[in-house]
């Protein structure tokens, strides 16, 4: 068995999500190869190779790999594919939007979101929003997976010494152009892998009301999230939601405050180790799932909370 | 410019769902059936770019046997001028359904494929991606906005880090993400308006595509469950516990 990690990157710095994957990786079995494709991204060579459990970093440079765009970057790993029977990505954006046109072109499947490894071909997924978990079996020669960051460990960051092959970019197919990005630029933890983790949700009430959430999150050193419904109440950005439909975290401690608990809102954050609530309505379905919950008003309870820690 | 938005019947949104007992799935017996949020949100930007007078012909297509003909029809109310149904199990995968889709795509000549990230039930994902890579066009997935000028399109990306904005030429492939509108309620004239608008069913043995599976679900069960916790009558407690039982902080 040989694994492909395609690795997730800035052209500056390996993503943390990387490391989840490598995890997985490590569970199939056998070599672990890493694919950092980008432009002048030598610096995420060497992060990668010096991750436990690579043996060899692979490196293609060009301009098309500057902006991750799968239609560059799906024509170089088919020409690689033939030497793996896995090719690993993490199911972020980057992740969902490349490996689906792998599989098409090698015509195989594609296993999305998995959250467990039980064999070389097996592994669980979540489906319905994490309302049910299916194990599924692979026939094809190539397993081609996306992999949930939450789901696995992270594999530690040195302690290897993975040799360098640089190979040829594939032939530039120039249809795609990034021409703008409007990334959110914070100081706090990315909250897809936060350890502390701080989310509102419509009960906050407005976008100036936010700071409460921020304020405790600093406190915490936490990364900032909302709800769907706080982020289609236009209070925060859609790159700030946890749920179904947004980011998937499983920090050491979430707080949830002002926050309902709606199905698609609890599949994105109970696998967290351990969940505070704070909701005025004692009735609210997070408590459910809460392992501290605060019946409170928000307003008074967070101010509060920042104070006290 | 004919606009196909390839659209999925799923169970809806709103419903609880039942895990069987027997680990074969999910219960799917006298629950409600609806049109996947996403594809309704594909459907709701053809149909606005036809109103905008950039696309000359809305085709909704799906995969399926008679039984999401409903659906269907929902999505003809909605607007969509008419449908294709391939006749199919309704449980095609996703690579198969991609290749299905190229057959028509091709077979209609579309312009634009606007369809929805992902479907609601089996949340992999894929669809858009692989018809993309199989038609060898280009693919703007997760979009938050659609701006046609002429023969390209900037579609903004919902990504993790915030958004993104990227130019590709026509034709192509677009996945939609939540926020790109919010989908029109259907009229009852237009209820009644969609009966009568064309239906057609090509057989799935027609399109030459092999829907044999490839992945074997071996067992369906229900997520591993979360007990509730205390409640703390105070932030003082909150703490307390935090520190000193959970000890997360």
């Amino acid at each position: 068995m040989s694994n492909l990690v395609i690795a997730e990157h800035n052209n500056e710095a390996l993503g943390a999500a990387t490391l989840n994957t490598i995890t997985a990786a490590s569970q199939i079995g056998g070599d672990i190869h890493v694919l950092v494709a980008g432009s002048g991204a030598d610096q995420v060579v060497a992060q990668a190779a010096s991750v436990a459990g690579v043996s060899k970093v692979i490196h293609a440079d060009a301009d098309q790999y500057k902006d991750t765009i799968s239609v560059e970057l799906s024509a170089l790993v088919i020409g690689l594919a033939g030497d793996y029977s896995h090719i690993l990505a993490a199911s972020s954006t980057s992740g969902k939007d490349l490996l689906p046109r792998v599989a098409a072109l090698l015509d195989v499947a594609q296993i999305s979101d998995i959250i467990a490894v039980d064999s070389a071909d097996t592994f669980k997924r979540p489906i319905y929003a994490g309302n049910a978990i299916a194990t599924v079996q692979s026939s094809d020669a190539t397993k081609v997976l996306t992999v949930r960051p939450t789901g696995f460990d992270a594999a530690a960051a040195e302690g290897g010494s993975a040799e360098v092959a640089v190979i040829d970019a594939s032939s530039a197919v120039g249809s795609t152009s990034v021409v703008g990005r409007e990334l959110t630029v914070s100081e706090r933890p990315d909250l897809g892998s936060a350890d502390i983790v701080v989310s509102g949700g419509r009960g906050v009430g407005s976008a100036e009301n936010f700071k409460i959430i921020e304020a405790l999150a600093d406190k915490l050193g936490a990364a900032v999230g909302a709800s769907r419904a706080a982020v289609d109440a236009g209070y925060m950005p859609n790159d700030y939601q946890v749920g179904q439909t947004g980011k998937v975290v499983a920090p050491s401690l979430y707080v949830a405050v002002g926050i309902s608990g709606a199905i698609q809102h609890l599949a994105g954050m109970k696998d967290s180790k351990v969940i505070v609530a704070i909701n005025k309505d004692e009735e609210a379905p997070i408590f459910q799932v809460a392992d501290y919950g605060l019946v409170a008003d928000l307003f008074e309870a967070v101010p509060e909370l920042v104070d006290a820690l | 410019m004919k606009v196909l938005v390839p659209v999925k019947r799923v169970i809806d949104a709103y419903v609880s769902i039942r895990v069987k007992s027997d680990g074969t799935g999910v219960d799917t017996d006298n629950v409600k059936m609806s049109l996947n949020p996403f594809c309704e949100i594909a459907l709701e930007e053809a149909i606005r770019l036809k109103e905008a007078g950039t696309a000359s012909e809305v085709v909704l297509v799906s995969v399926g046997s008679s039984e999401i003909d409903t659906v269907i029809r929902s999505g003809l109310a909605m607007g969509a001028d008419r449908a294709i149904r391939v006749d199919a199990e309704n449980d095609v995968e996703p690579l198969a359904i991609a290749k299905i889709l190229k057959h028509v795509v091709e077979k209609e000549e579309a312009g634009l494929v606007i369809t929805g990230k992902q479907s609601i039930d089996g949340d992999n994902n894929q669809t858009g991606q692989m018809l993309s890579a199989l038609l060898g066009w280009p693919q703007a997935t997760f979009a938050s906005e659609v701006v046609l000028e002429g023969e390209s399109a900037k579609v903004t990306r919902e990504i993790d880090g915030g958004l993104e904005t990227v130019a590709i030429p026509l034709p192509a492939v677009v996945t939609t993400d939540l926020r790109l509108n919010e989908p029109r309620y259907p009229t009852l004239p237009n209820i009644m308006k969609a009966k009568k608008k064309p239906l057609d069913v090509i057989a799935v043995g027609d399109t030459g595509v092999d829907v044999a599976k490839r992945v074997t679900t071996l067992n369906v069960s229900p997520p591993a469950e979360r007990t509730a916790g205390v409640m703390v009558a105070s932030v003082e407690e909150l703490v307390e516990k935090l520190k000193n039982e959970a000890k997360v902080i």
